[in-house]
This record gives C-alpha cells, structure tokens and sequence, in this order.
C-alpha cells in the first residue's frame, strides 16, 4: 500500500507544478499582453488615479482636476472652458483626449519619462510621477479679444507673433466646454451626442482643422511671388492687366468688383483687391513658381503640427492656367486654415522670415521646474526682405486707404488685407469674410502680432458682408490687446 | 511526496512532540497575518486599521485554544498542520478584509470570522473527543447515509448563482456538500479497507483488469454514482469532480490496480464530454475556458474569467501590494470563487508560490501521516483527506487561471464560506488525529505492522 501512497502523492506533486507553471504563464509570459488588453480596465484606473499637470496661460492654469471618489478618481475641470477649448482640447474619460490635452498627454498623465528625476530608476520601478503642467505661449487678453469679438458667430481667429512663431490667439466658434464630456456616464454621453449632432458644430476646431477659401487675403502670396519671380520689379509700376479680364483659354470673363483696376499698378491692385491683375499675375508667374511660394507658405504641408495636426491648407498641383488665375485670387481649390493665412500675415511682417508656429512654451514638473523649453524655429524663408518691404508697405496702404480701413489701431503700424471668399453652389452661399494683418509699436524694432480672422455667418445681408465691415474690427481688438502686453 | 525508504514497514522512530515547534510556528502564523491587516490598512487609508489588536487577539486566541488542544490531546501530532491552517485562515480573514472595503454594502470579514472561530471550535471538538480515529469506522454506515441526505437536501432549495448546493434557513446559508465531504471519504475509506482484499484479488479477469465481484464493487460505486449525480443535477460540478478524483484515488491506493486509474479517467472524460456538450450552465463555463476574451471581442466586456487572468497579469512578479490591486473589477465572487485571484494580483507570483506551498505542505503532511500510521482505514482516511484539499486547491485555482474549465468551489481557508471554513478545519482536525496516532511512539503498532504483509 506504501508504493500506491507515495504515487498518489507524486499525482498530487504533479498537479502542484501544473498550478506553479499555469501561474508563472499568466503572471510572467502573457502578463505585458494581458495588461495592455483594452478590456482590462487596471490602465484607465491607474491613469485617473491622481490629478492631471494643468494647462497654463499667462501663469495661470485654464485646467483642473477634481476627485470624484468614483472608481476613475479624477476628472477634468475647465475654467473658461469654451474660449479655451480650441487649445486645450479636452480629457474626457469616456472619449480620450484632443488637441494639447492628446498632444501632452504624457506630461499631463506623468508618464512621460523625462518627468521622472532619475529616468532609468523610473523604468524599473515603473513608478509614475505627478502630473507636469504644460505651459502654452496663448496671451489671455488676446485670446478674450478673440473670443468675445466673434461673440457666437461662426469662424475663427489665429494670432502669431511674428518673430518667435509664438501663438497667442486661437478661438473657433461657436465652442464648447469641454468639462461636459470629463467624467463618466450618461450625462457626458448625451453631451457628446449633442455636440456632435449640433449643426453648428461646436467640436471643429475651425481655426486648426477648418479650411476656408482665403479669397482677396490670397493676394498677399501672390503677391509675393510676382515680386520675387521679377514678375512685378516696380510696385507702384502700371501691369498690363485687361479688365475685365478673359481667363486664359476660356471665354469666361473676370470681373472686378473694385473700381480703377485696368492697367493697375500691384499696389493699387493690393489696395482695393483688383481681381484681374492678380490672377494675371498668378498666371504670369506659373503653376511651379506659384506652387514653390505657397509651399514657403506651409501650403500644401501635411505635416504641420503645433504640436496639434493642423488641417493641410490647398494650393492644387495640377491646373490648366484658367484655374490657376482662379486660385491667384484665393479662388478655385484654393483652401486655408486661419493659422495659415495668419503665417502669411507674420511672414510679411517679420521680413519675409516665416517662424514655425507654436502653441508650448515649455514643460515643467508639478512644482515647477522647467523640464523642456520650446526654442522659436524658422519653418521657411516665405519670400525676399525687399519683397516683404514692398508688401509691408502695400498692407499699410490698405489699412490706411484702402478697404481694410476698420482694421487700424491709432499710432501704430497696421498692416492688413481684406478677403471675401465666395463659396457654395454657384457661390450662393453666404460669403465668408477674412481679415489678415499685423501690428508694431512705433517704438518697437518688430511686430507684435499677426492675426487671420474669419466669420463664416456674417449677420449683415449678403452686399454688405466684407472682411473690412466684419472681420477687421476683431482683427483690431485681438492687436490692441496683444500691443497692451 | 517526501520519498524516504522503499516499501517497507513503516520507520520505529521515537519522535519527539515538537509542540514548542508548533507554538513558535503559531506565533509567526498570527504576525504574519496581523501584519498584513495593518498593510492593508496603510496601504488604504495610510493608517493601521483600529481593530488590529482585536484581530491580532482574536486569531491568537483562537490559534492558543487550539494549540492547547492539540498540546494536551494530541501531543505527538504534526507541528505543522495547525500553523499552516491559522496562518491560511488568517490570511483569507485579510483578503475578504480588504475586499469589504471595496464593497461597503456588503461585509463579511466579521461572518467570516464568527464562522473561523466556529470552525476552531469544532477542531478542538474533534480532538478533544475523537480520542482514536478508527472509532469512525464504525460509523462508516451512517457517514454515508448523512452524506446521502446533506447532498440530497439541496435539490429543495433554489439555486443560488446557477448552482443548486446550498441550504437557506432563516438568515443562514450554507452548503451541505461540504460537510458531505468528510463523510464519503471516511466511508470510502472504511468500505475499501474492509474489503481492499476482495477487491484486489477477486472476480473474474478481463483483459489486464482484475474485475472483482459485483457484490463487493457494486454497492461503493452505487453510491458514489449516485453523489456525482445529485451533484451534477445541481450543478455542482467542482464538488462532483472531487468526489470523482477521491474515489479513483482511495480505490487505487486501497488495490494497487492502475486499471483503476484508466477506468477512471476514461469514465471521467466521458461523462465530462457529455455534461460539458449538453449541460448548458456547464457548457458556457466550457465555452469561457476554450477563450476567455470572447465576450470582449463580442463587445460585452470581459467575463468574470478574464477579469481575474487580468488581475494574475496585474500581479505580475511581486504583486502590486496588499490593497493596492483592482480585483473588485472581478465582480460578486470576488470574495469566494475567485479570492485567489487577490492573492494573484496583489501578492504576486511570489506570494501565490508561497500559498501554494502551503497548501502542499498540508497535503504532504496528510499523505506522511498516512504512511506512518499501520492500520489501512487511517492510512485510506488521511490520503483521502490530503487528496479532497489537493484537488480542491488544484481544481480552483486552476478554474481561476485558465487551466481548466472554471467550477464554483471554495478555496480551503482562504474564501469567504462558513461551510468551507468549518469543514476544513475538521479536516485539520483529523489530519492531527492521525497523525498523533502515526507519531505516537506504540510498541504494540509496531509490531502489529510487522505482521501485516
């Protein structure tokens, strides 16, 4: 019987190491894919379980955080949540994050690594730290001019300084508070289901993702490129423009809306928006020299990011010369975001030396120490310093006598073009209205600010909708403020 | 498991009492546990929890009684036994503990403890009156018709959770087919000590397997039919496979006849085949096992399965730390079936290693009291009592990692389960009978086993 026992109890032994073996497979081999399972709910838990780093603007956070006590602790709280949103983005536990609260995760969640004093012990002992905060380069009283200028109508402003790339406005409207969507649970889900169906849609971030038909403002870049392909040498110089004008190989007419515009000198076309000389002058200069100047631009740039993807502004590739005298004029295919043409304006301001636009000033940790510093990149020499001169002088004429009147700040320098891009089925839309411009103090050596403007639904009927009547005020208020600072 | 001499006459060592052992064992037992109470307390609330002391006096009250039990009626028995069980039980206490604090609406520590303290008592009962355990051969009859009726009765009462296997009466609750667990195996071993012989040699021979006569086969396995089948009509089927692997085992062990085991294992799949296909309360469970992950990919979340592999996963090496795991999101057997998983993720490999040790230790201890002890029902009953804790802990520990399809059982000492505590210590209980009756120095056994071939 002694033999039998002892099997029994090597079958007992055996069943030991199989319970030994089955644990070390699930705890060791499968562990790392068991814990990054979506289903298994450990990461979110652990990622809620202490406050998020904040999101600052002018030294002061537009974020929170607030403990539920609820499984996913923490939840996201905004202060000016809806003029804040198209930066911050937001941190919903139910729908992930957006904009800087994705672009920043990392820092904000405290995983990021560089958070970590000693980075390696980090690793091993897969400790988190608290929660760094993200310091933007968004100046508050711009961003408020912003905001309250377009005052619920549909559109977007984009705010540069021109020297560093620095953002310092980005408002799209209408907006949302993105502390509706935070936490969990119905409330966030009826919230998400009714900004997502809002015909308004408050969710588009229209000053990064929204693309518009820049109309007139386009004319700066054409502009540029006539004057640094030697098309134009002298701006004040007659062209030989017919008008109205034939688009080439069509017989469709050009009109323009402004008067004196045959045979107008490019400044004078500038002035009061001729739309035959420029589409002559886009046409002049050809598809590859115009591809290569809105290229300098950051057209066509899938990969622009601040560090949020902004959307690809369009010049088209491929055009008979009819359509590229359409998109000369901001026309045809041609689509930009706001903070496109608000690089166009800093461009020009800043002697044609385009900055890399930027939304991060720098990282810190939770008690403040600076972890990562963003430096000011140029992205691309748009055009020649004489030829951003000669366009800095024609941007001041149109502010001082020409369309873009209600754009001026007394005893500064302004700069600006009007636009009114037609769009729609037969462009019966209602037209949209831009304003493109920038800013210096008579006693600064640079600009302070460049803004791009756009209202979608200009209020007034449709004869009356300019960008100097609704988009030029806004751009004036957000420069004032930024000149204040 | 401790292979020491070939098939011989059992050693005629004069063992010491070693009940110093046991107490200092004792005292590491209720620290250990105290200690992780008060973890669990830091680790929650940055504070040890204010009742520690009343938790750390109770379990060493309760751990002294019984030492003084075994000290003064059982004083040659294994040291170990009663460590190993205060320090499981203690550590269940802490798990359940920490588990309440997840789930305010539902308490049941203190009920856990009331019934350890019960289940101490009837430990100390059973040693205390059980001077001699083959007294209980001759109750052998009667454990089996109680067994009969405690399996039987549940049938009356609504199923709980799908499963069939407990009694309400009052505010009480609690599963019969525990208590029916002791009973079977000192009928089994009774029945097969008294008849081993006619089993082994008897009948007629068919192919390589000794048939014995159906007289003296039928009535044990009439009997031990009819228990998996009432269990199997509950849906019991953890409980139906332990009676299943016990009486394989106790048959084997009582003839030494492998065809035994092959009988067996083939009876075994064939029934599970056929319970697993068309049982539907069994199949899913099947199902579940087969892949876990098919109510996530199905988009319903994870099942109850999954939860707990993610909690082991969670654990990894050495664990996230006593209360600092997630295994709430188990969901309501957290405390029971699944308290392992807690162990898993919380403790860590390391942690679960060392539980499993000790519920080897356990059943090694029972299986080398059945060794050393010379009267073959003894022998039969501590196998049969080391092997119902083996195949229990393999059974649903294996169910909760994935190994083999899941089945509703109580870890020994660790779950919440007033039956299950209860039981287990009886189990002790007897294991320290015997093996005081295997170490007692007693020159006539000796002899006695001198004469057996």
């Amino acid at each position: 019987m002694i033999r039998y026992i002892r099997r029994a109890a090597g079958f007992c032994l055996l069943l030991l190491v199989a319970l030994l073996a089955n644990a070390a497979r699930v705890q060791i081999f499968e562990a790392d894919e068991l814990n990054s399972n979506a289903a298994n709910r450990r990461t979110t838990i652990d990622r809620y379980d202490r406050p998020r780093g904040n999101i600052l603007v002018g030294g002061d956070p537009v974020t929170g955080s607030r403990d539920t006590g609820e499984q996913l602790a923490y939840e996201r709280t905004y202060r000016h949540g809806p003029m804040y949103a198209p930066v911050t983005g937001y941190a919903s536990q139910t729908y992930g994050t957006t904009l800087l609260e994705n672009a920043e995760d990392g820092i904000l969640s405290g995983t990021d690594p560089i958070l970590a004093p000693l980075p390696l012990w980090g690793d091993v002992t897969r400790s988190r730290q608290p929660g760094g905060d993200v310091v933007t380069t968004i100046d508050a009283s711009a961003q408020r001019a912003a905001y309250e200028g377009l005052d619920g109508r549909r559109g977007a402003v984009a705010a540069l300084e021109p020297a560093t790339g620095r953002i310092l406005a980005l408002v799209s409207s209408p907006s949302y508070d993105p502390e509706v969507l935070s936490g969990t649970g119905s409330s966030v889900t009826d919230a998400w289901v009714r900004l997502n169906g809002a015909p308004s849609q408050p969710l588009l971030n229209r000053a990064l993702r929204e693309t518009y038909p820049p109309g007139s403002t386009f004319k700066i870049v054409t502009a540029a490129a006539a004057l640094d392909a030697r098309v134009v040498t002298d701006p004040e110089a007659g062209t030989d423009t017919p008008s109205p004008y034939i688009l080439p190989g069509t017989s469709t007419v050009l009109p323009d809306e402004a008067r004196g515009c045959r045979k107008a000198s490019l400044a004078e076309a500038i002035r009061v928006s001729c739309n035959t000389v420029m589409a002559h002058l886009g046409v002049e200069v050809g598809l590859e020299g115009m591809l290569e100047t809105v290229g300098r631009f950051g057209f066509n740039d899938n990969d622009l990011k601040i560090p949020s993807r902004v959307a690809r502004s369009n010049f088209d590739s491929e055009m008979t010369d009819d359509q590229l005298a359409l998109s000369s004029i901001g026309q045809f295919d041609t689509a930009a975001t706001p903070l496109q043409m608000a690089m166009v304006a800093s461009a020009v301001a800043n002697g044609g030396e385009l900055m890399r636009p930027r939304l991060v000033d720098r990282v810190t940790t939770d008690d403040g120490d600076t972890v990562r510093q963003e430096g000011n990149e140029s992205y691309h020499r748009a055009m020649n310093p004489t030829t951003a001169q000669q366009l800095q002088r024609m941007m001041v004429d149109v502010v001082e006598n020409g369309t873009g009147t209600n754009g001026a700040v007394d005893g500064v320098t302004v700069g600006g073009k009007t636009g009114t891009a037609q769009h729609g089925v037969g462009n019966s839309g209602i037209p949209y209205a831009w304003f493109i411009s920038w800013a210096q103090a008579p006693d600064s050596g640079r600009p302070a600010v460049a803004v791009a403007v756009v209202v979608e639904d200009a209020s007034a009927d449709r004869a009356d909708v300019s960008g100097g009547g609704d988009a030029a005020p806004i751009a004036r208020a957000v420069m004032e403020a930024a000149l204040e600072d | 498991m401790t292979a020491t001499t070939a098939d011989a006459r059992p050693p005629e060592l004069r063992l010491p009492k070693r009940r110093g052992v046991e107490l200092s064992l004792l005292i590491g037992a209720v620290f250990i546990s105290v200690y992780g109470y008060a973890a669990v307390g830091l680790a929650r609330n940055d504070a040890v929890p204010p009742d520690v002391a009343g938790y750390g006096a109770g379990l060493g009250l309760l751990a002294l009684l019984a030492h003084l039990a075994v000290r003064f009626r059982a004083p040659f028995a294994d040291p170990l036994l009663l460590p190993i069980a205060v320090l499981l039980n203690g550590l269940g206490l802490v798990l359940i503990y920490r588990l309440d604090l997840e789930t305010p609406r539902n308490q049941a520590a203190t009920t856990q403890l009331i019934w350890s303290t019960l289940g101490v008592a009837f430990f100390i009962a059973v040693v205390v009156v059980l001077r001699d355990h083959r007294v209980l051969q001759r109750y052998a009859y009667l454990s089996v018709a109680v067994a009969l009726v405690l399996l039987i009765v549940p049938i009356f009462f609504p199923a709980v959770n799908g499963a069939k296997i407990w009694i309400r009466i009052g505010g009480l609750s609690f599963q019969p087919g525990e208590f029916a667990k002791i009973l079977l195996a000192v009928f089994f071993a009774a029945y097969l000590a008294a008849n081993r012989n006619a089993l082994a040699y008897t009948g007629r021979r068919v192919w390589k397997l000794q048939l014995p006569t159906g007289r003296v086969l039928g009535p044990i396995v009439a009997i031990w039919l009819f228990s998996v089948g009432v269990l199997v009509l509950e849906r019991d089927l953890g409980t139906s496979l332990l009676f299943f692997g016990l009486f394989v085992i106790l048959l084997y062990v009582a003839t030494g006849r492998t065809g035994w085991i092959a009988v067996g294992l083939l009876l075994a799949a064939a029934g599970a085949f056929v319970v697993g296909s068309f049982e539907p309360h069994v199949h899913s469970r099947v199902e579940d096992w087969l892949n876990p992950y098919a109510t996530i990919e199905a988009g319903q979340g994870p099942s109850q399965l999954a939860q707990s592999l993610f909690a082991f996963a969670a654990g990894g090496l050495f664990g996230t730390g006593l209360g600092l795991g997630h295994s709430i999101l188990i969901g309501f057997a957290a405390k029971s079936d699944f308290i392992l998983a807690t162990a898993g993720e919380e403790l860590g490999l390391a942690g679960l290693t060392a539980v499993f040790m000790l519920y080897a230790l356990l059943v090694a201890r029972g299986f080398r009291a059945g060794l050393a002890l010379r009267d073959p029902f003894g022998r039969l009953l501590s196998i049969g009592l080391a092997s119902i804790l083996a195949l229990q802990v393999f059974v649903i520990a294996g169910g909760v990692m994935g190994l083999i399809p899941l089945t509703g059982m109580p870890m020994p000492f660790l779950a919440q389960g007033g039956s299950s505590v209860v039981t287990n210590w009886i189990i002790v209980a007897l294991l320290i009978r015997v093996s005081d009756v295997a170490r007692t120095p007693d020159p006539d056994a000796v002899a006695a086993a001198r004469e057996e071939p």
